[in-house]
């Protein structure tokens, strides 16, 4: 049971004789993907600084649509390159050395997609609610004055 | 267990009781279960967080140019270079604590204990270090004046380098013209009885704004973050009516009422969360050092499993899950 490892990450691509070496490996990969971040964020390319799509105008299907590419409509791509590189870091954190991955099935979904589900929502709700009144605070006619 | 629960001679049985559908001990599940509620929990932060940077989104301070310092490296501007150690040194433990998990599916006593003593090192690192992050963001580098509004206005001048035109910063200490003070600190005895205040703040608002005009090269930005993804400059007339008309506080540093760096819900959640968290990987340490030492004792050894490393070593999994993403929300993005 929790004695046996499964010896291989990226689907196979990269397989290990032991388990020591599979931790090595997987801190080898960790490093080198905060290392992207850390040089990403120090010198922050002037491609990856501004928004690639601007939002789609007219009517409901737009709105949709800007919905669905919100990633690529509303945030600079450096920072879904952050977030992306970020799920990459957990995903190899919680199933290499947690040991995630030989768990089985019924445990590592209960605890990825009830955490997932939950935590996606909270997220949609308080973004949301944060851009609504970010609207109140700086429309022309808003009550609320902070210029000052 | 035998002696408390009747056989039903269902044993065996889909439904008989004594199955493990998920195949890992009662320990196990329950520090996964504890894991995912405090994942919800740092969600709920972070969430909060990105609320609150939603609603300012357009003067939220710039993470590069607040966490700036390592030490013994003295006036130098090195962003990111020292949370990337942080990070790192946690990543690193994480590392040795799976390889204590390892060495004690082996029975191998002699290298859990190393390598538990090893993650307990990390750890003590990653919080000294955070200490001495907190200090310098407290003590705080420039300076700045707060206005009537709680805006904040920071103080620079145009410079350049290799050709290049810049804005540099410039510390109040630099500029500010003293007088005499015309104001002390007010205590029990001379004002409302219930209301003191801990300490005056370094200069007045007159104080930095005779420094301002006596030097002409010194202009005023304030919080708003132009196109350029840079705060915006203001003129020198500006920067002069600013401070004369708003100016209402002189900061230094940071805490739970005011920031130099910007908005004070910054300071807020900078606080919270990294203090949330720098609580967790302190009792991540305890824990490991009690483990440490029943694995000295030889606990484990006489148990026959080494499963209690295992648990904490979830523990300790997760406050580095966790720091990945606190790195990601408070200093990349």
């Amino acid at each position: 049971m929790a004695h046996e490892h499964k010896l291989e990450i990226f689907r196979g691509l990269w397989k290990f004789k032991s388990n020591t070496q599979k931790i090595w490996g997987v801190l080898a990969f960790l490093t080198f993907v905060t290392a992207i971040e850390v040089i990403l964020g120090i010198y922050k390319p002037a491609v990856l600084m501004e928004v690639w799509i601007n939002p789609i105008e007219g009517g409901f299907f737009a709105t949709l649509a800007n919905i669905i590419l919100s990633p690529f409509v509303y945030m600079k791509p450096l920072n879904l390159i952050f977030i992306l590189l970020t799920l990459v870091k957990a995903y190899y954190i919680t199933w290499d050395f947690m040991h995630m991955r030989d768990e089985v099935k019924a445990l590592r979904r209960m605890v990825v997609w009830t955490a997932v589900f939950l935590i996606c929502y909270l997220i949609f709700i308080l973004l949301q609610e944060g851009g609504y009144v970010y609207d109140v605070y700086n429309t022309d006619d808003a009550l609320i004055k902070r210029d000052f | 267990m035998d002696t408390t629960v009747a056989d039903t001679g269902t044993e065996g049985r889909t439904w008989g009781g004594g199955n493990k559908p998920l195949k890992a001990s009662y320990g196990k599940m329950m520090m996964w279960f504890f894991i995912v509620s405090d994942a919800l929990t740092f969600s709920g932060f972070l969430a909060a967080y990105g609320f609150s940077r939603f609603k300012f989104i357009e003067e939220w301070p710039i993470a590069d140019e607040v966490f700036t310092h390592v030490p013994f490296l003295h006036g130098q501007e090195l962003p990111m270079i020292y949370v990337a150690f942080m990070t790192f040194i946690l990543i690193m433990s994480s590392v040795t604590m799976v390889l204590a998990v390892d060495a004690g599916h082996h029975m191998n006593k002699a290298k859990v204990t190393l390598y538990m003593f090893l993650t307990i090192i990390g750890g003590a690192i990653f919080v000294g270090s955070q200490a001495w992050e907190w200090a310098t963001f407290i003590q705080g580098d420039y300076g700045a004046v707060q206005t009537k509004g709680g805006n904040i206005l920071q103080f620079g001048e145009y410079v350049t380098v290799d050709g290049e035109e810049k804005f540099k910063r410039i510390s109040i200490d630099e500029f500010a013209v003293t007088s005499p003070t015309e104001r002390s600190q007010h205590g029990r005895s001379n004002g409302l009885w219930f209301v003191t205040e801990s300490s005056l703040p370094p200069y007045s608002v007159n104080e930095i704004y005779n420094g301002l005009e006596a030097n002409e090269n010194i202009l005023v930005r304030n919080q708003i973050i132009n196109e350029e993804g840079e705060k915006t400059v203001l003129s020198r007339e500006e920067s002069l009516k600013q401070i004369k008309e708003n100016g209402k506080l002189v900061v230094k540093g940071a805490n739970l009422r005011v920031n130099e760096y910007g908005t004070s819900l910054f300071a807020d959640f900078f606080f919270f969360i990294t203090g949330f968290h720098g609580f967790h990987v302190f009792s991540g340490v305890v824990i490991n050092i009690i483990i440490f030492f029943n694995v000295i004792l030889g606990t484990y050894e006489r148990r026959g499993s080494y499963e209690m490393v295992e648990k904490v070593g979830l523990y300790w999994h997760f406050v580095d899950l966790v720091w990945v993403f606190v790195f990601t929300f408070f200093y990349l993005v």
